[in-house]
């Protein structure tokens, strides 16, 4: 019986997007001309061939139950042909065909509790990970997270009025699932991992482990007579890396692992190039269910920005006109000496000049 | 009905507010399943102790390697029986989505009576990778499920040491910055590498991404090993009605604050309509009857910033294609690393052209393959053995677009200087 019931594989790959596609974007593919934003959370498109698509903009909770989806099916089956697109931060888009749809299906959304934004100028959805909901090494949660700052930012996703796009990420680990941001909440581990001797030689492949850590911190050791590890404690710079291959090696604390803020990463060629988020606030308490302490820095920030910088400054080149002395002035965030960086490459950071703004 | 739900105070207090809310999702589901019952008292006391209690372990489906993310529970009582048996097991099926995300209302409903057959009823759209995540599952039910998603033409994604999924911008399909077709050059790539996805035997993973312009929307300069960045090289092109109805909007003030103050290398002027440039490497549209824009591609890099404010009466080029970016990656565990340019300009036109990119995506997964360490990112891996190293390894020439300055420093074994040279003038002659 068992035998009959093998079924390999159709290793059939990445699908076929075009059967998928919203008839006018099928039509119109790699033929579009311009864009214009006619209110916020809403695209309208036209085509070099005269056509054009509206597309309306709305947010999800990513973690969807099928009831939602369902919802949203129902909704584009109504409006929009049958057809739905995702962006990479999770939001749903709705292509119409007739500019008289527009209001309605927005209001329909409404009625359903989905906001519409995210378009332009706006703060959009944060991209986010997996935390306590579904992975195996998280030191938050992630869903919980976004929810409680959503909440908070949900004005500025239903607007355009942010100096440019404001994209935020959240990352339950310093693997950072979630990205380069122009604000990044990240879990930030403050003390070494703490190690269950008994598991080691049955759970970590101890090569492994040791190899894993970027400041060879990590030794074998035989403690209680058992083949175990051992953590150099003032070596260890509490990343993490470790725990994923050996379990047993526990990183994550309820009251020791805390949050940290990171600004102006950006990934867009635009003006500037390409830039890394750097670290500005850290020793957040991760309080669940909410974590007000970390809204409250992030609302801070966003609040500097909005007010200080000029048209089309992101977050990093706003900070690149203003430079870092006056960025923690304004958004009176204490810079510590734990902000200066010491990994390779650190000297790139530091001020090869005399150019300071007093 | 599913039996008595666990209390769930902390979780409960994320129903309020505008956002949509998972938690309100999981408790719709609840409603019917003991499962997902169980799921939200595991969440629960996660917030309680601030503390994850998912542990992985192998499951899969049969034929592949990868692509199921096993979850085991790890809340247990005394006798070591978990605390939460429906939802003692939580594999995630990671599957591919088309280019885009494009999706059809049958295609995501007939998703969700699957999943609500075999699973929680909980899908992500999608993970940071780019999968349809279809979260929670049974190791019973893993198979079942699959073959179900897998007969409506979905494949499994990538997990572990092995190409991964990967993920393409709208694009032409919606957005007239795009350079190429995104999703085309996403799915040819990808289904010549489906044995390194499903069968993890790489050193680490491997990321590709598409995204059609330096805008760059799918982050893939920081987060893929191979960035194919849409680009042009000919001339901006205008459009005067476009252009002139933007000024009449915006006024000159705008135009220059925001235009051409922020082009990063001042390859826009603002002229008197008389007296614009007339090379060949100069674009121009008129915004009035008395001035107008003047761009020198020659000094344009062609960051978008120009055409992204003025969409339309700015566009990209005609002849294009792509830079392709190599290396790009977060901390672990040498510091992040942006991608860096190995191909300044891939066309990307013609049926060749496509073949000629899935080629250059297998060599570079080759190379990967043969030269990396175990658990080593490509990036990491240049860093190691020298970008020149990786260049010559692939056959790819050298070109100062490569870098952001010359070498700094003269530590370096130059006695191959006169035959580079004459390498590079017969080149230049034969071409
Ligand atoms: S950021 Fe870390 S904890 Fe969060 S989902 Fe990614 S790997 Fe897991
Ligand atoms: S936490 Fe990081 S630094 Fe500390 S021992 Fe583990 S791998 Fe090494
Ligand atoms: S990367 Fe460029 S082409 Fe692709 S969607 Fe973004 S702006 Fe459009
Ligand atoms: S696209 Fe070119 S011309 Fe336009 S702002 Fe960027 S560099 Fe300047």
């Amino acid at each position: 019986m068992a035998q009959a019931q093998i079924r390999r594989a159709i290793e059939s790959g990445v699908p076929d997007h075009i059967p998928y596609l919203h008839p006018k974007l099928a039509k119109n593919y790699g033929n579009w001309k311009y864009h214009d934003r006619p209110r916020p959370g809403v695209l309208h498109h036209v085509s070099h061939s005269g056509d054009e698509v509206w597309t309306v903009r709305a947010g999800t909770q990513r973690q969807m139950d099928v009831f939602t989806i369902r919802k949203l099916c129902d909704i584009a089956d109504q409006f929009a042909e049958g057809r739905v697109r995702f962006t990479i931060r999770s939001n749903i888009e709705f292509m119409v065909s007739n500019e008289a749809k527009v209001v309605p299906l927005i209001a329909e959304l409404g009625r359903h509790g989905f906001p519409v934004g995210g378009t332009g100028n706006s703060i959009s959805m944060i991209a986010h990970t997996q935390g306590w909901l579904h992975c195996d090494i998280p030191g938050t949660d992630a869903s919980g997270v976004v929810k409680a700052l959503m909440d908070e930012l949900h004005e500025e996703f239903i607007r355009e009025e942010m100096p440019n796009r404001v994209h935020l990420s959240t990352s339950c680990c310093e693997i950072n699932c979630g990205g380069q941001a122009d604000i990044a909440i990240i879990v930030q581990h403050t003390k070494p991992p703490v190690i269950n001797h008994e598991l080691v030689a049955n759970v970590c492949e101890r090569p492994t482990v040791v190899a894993r850590c970027p400041v060879a911190a990590i030794r074998p050791a035989m403690v209680n007579g058992k083949p175990s590890l051992e953590v150099d404690e003032i070596k260890c710079v509490c990343c993490g890396a470790c725990y994923p291959p050996c379990p047993p090696m526990q990183i994550n604390d309820p009251e020791h692992s805390k949050i940290a803020i990171w600004v102006g990463g950006k990934n867009a060629n635009a003006r500037s190039k390409p830039q890394f988020m750097k670290m500005v606030a850290a020793g957040l308490p991760n309080n669940a269910p909410r974590w007000p302490e970390v809204a409250e820095v992030v609302k801070r920030i966003l609040r500097v920005y909005k007010n200080d910088a000029r048209p089309w400054e992101r977050i990093a080149d706003w900070i690149d006109r203003i430079g870092w002395p006056r960025f923690f002035e304004k958004t009176e965030l204490p810079f510590t000496k734990y902000l200066i960086d010491d990994w390779k490459g650190a000297r790139a950071n530091l001020n090869a000049s005399t150019h300071i703004r007093f | 009905m599913a039996k008595k739900f666990h209390p769930t105070p902390n979780l409960d207090q994320l129903e309020s507010g505008p956002w949509p809310s998972f938690v309100t999702g999981l408790k719709r589901l609840a409603k019917d399943k003991d499962y997902v019952v169980d799921l939200l008292g595991h969440l629960e006391h996660s917030y309680k102790t601030r503390k994850g209690y998912w542990k992985g372990g192998t499951v899969g489906v049969i034929g592949y390697g990868g692509g199921v993310i096993p979850r085991f529970s790890e809340i247990k009582n005394e006798k070591n029986e978990p605390v939460f048996p429906d939802a003692a097991e939580l594999h995630t099926l990671r599957i591919m989505p088309p280019g885009g995300m494009h999706y059809d209302t049958k295609t995501l409903r007939q998703f969700c009576d699957i999943w609500e057959k075999h699973g929680t009823g909980l899908i992500a759209f999608h993970g940071q990778s780019g999968d349809i995540m279809f979260q929670g599952c049974t190791s019973e039910n893993v198979q079942k499920a699959f073959d179900e998603i897998n007969e409506m033409g979905f494949d499994m994604g990538g997990a572990g040491p092995s190409v991964r999924t990967s993920m393409s911008c709208v694009g032409a399909a919606r957005c007239e910055q795009s350079c190429y077709d995104e999703a085309r050059a996403l799915r040819s790539v990808v289904n010549s590498t489906l044995d390194d996805l499903h069968r993890p035997a790489l050193p680490y993973k491997f990321k590709f991404k598409f995204s059609g312009c330096p805008n760059d929307c799918m982050n893939s300069i920081q987060r893929s090993d191979m960035a194919i960045i849409g680009t042009w090289r000919d001339n901006i092109r205008t459009d005067e009605a476009l252009a002139r109805k933007w000024f009449a909007k915006h006024g000159v003030t705008e135009l220059v604050n925001d235009v051409i103050a922020r082009c990063p290398t001042k390859a826009i002027q603002l002229k008197d309509k008389a007296k614009v440039g007339k090379g060949a490497s100069i674009s121009s549209v008129a915004v009035s009857d008395s001035q107008a824009l003047e761009i020198e591609n020659k000094d344009c890099v062609r960051c978008m910033h120009c055409i992204n404010v003025m969409t339309g009466a700015l566009a990209t080029g005609t002849d294009k294609g792509a830079t392709i970016l190599v290396g790009g990656k977060r901390t672990l565990k040498i510091g992040d690393l942006m991608g860096t340019v190995v191909v300044p300009f891939f066309r990307l036109k013609t049926d060749e052209d496509y073949d000629k990119l899935v080629e250059l995506g297998k060599s570079i997964i080759d190379f990967f393959a043969e030269n990396a360490l175990e658990h080593e990112r490509t990036g990491e891996m240049i860093e190691r053995i020298g970008l020149v190293n990786f260049l010559e390894g692939l056959d790819l020439d050298v070109d100062p677009a490569m870098v952001s300055a010359p070498r700094t420093n003269p530590y370096v074994r130059m006695d191959g200087w006169d035959e580079e040279v004459a390498k590079i003038n017969a080149k230049k002659a034969a071409a």
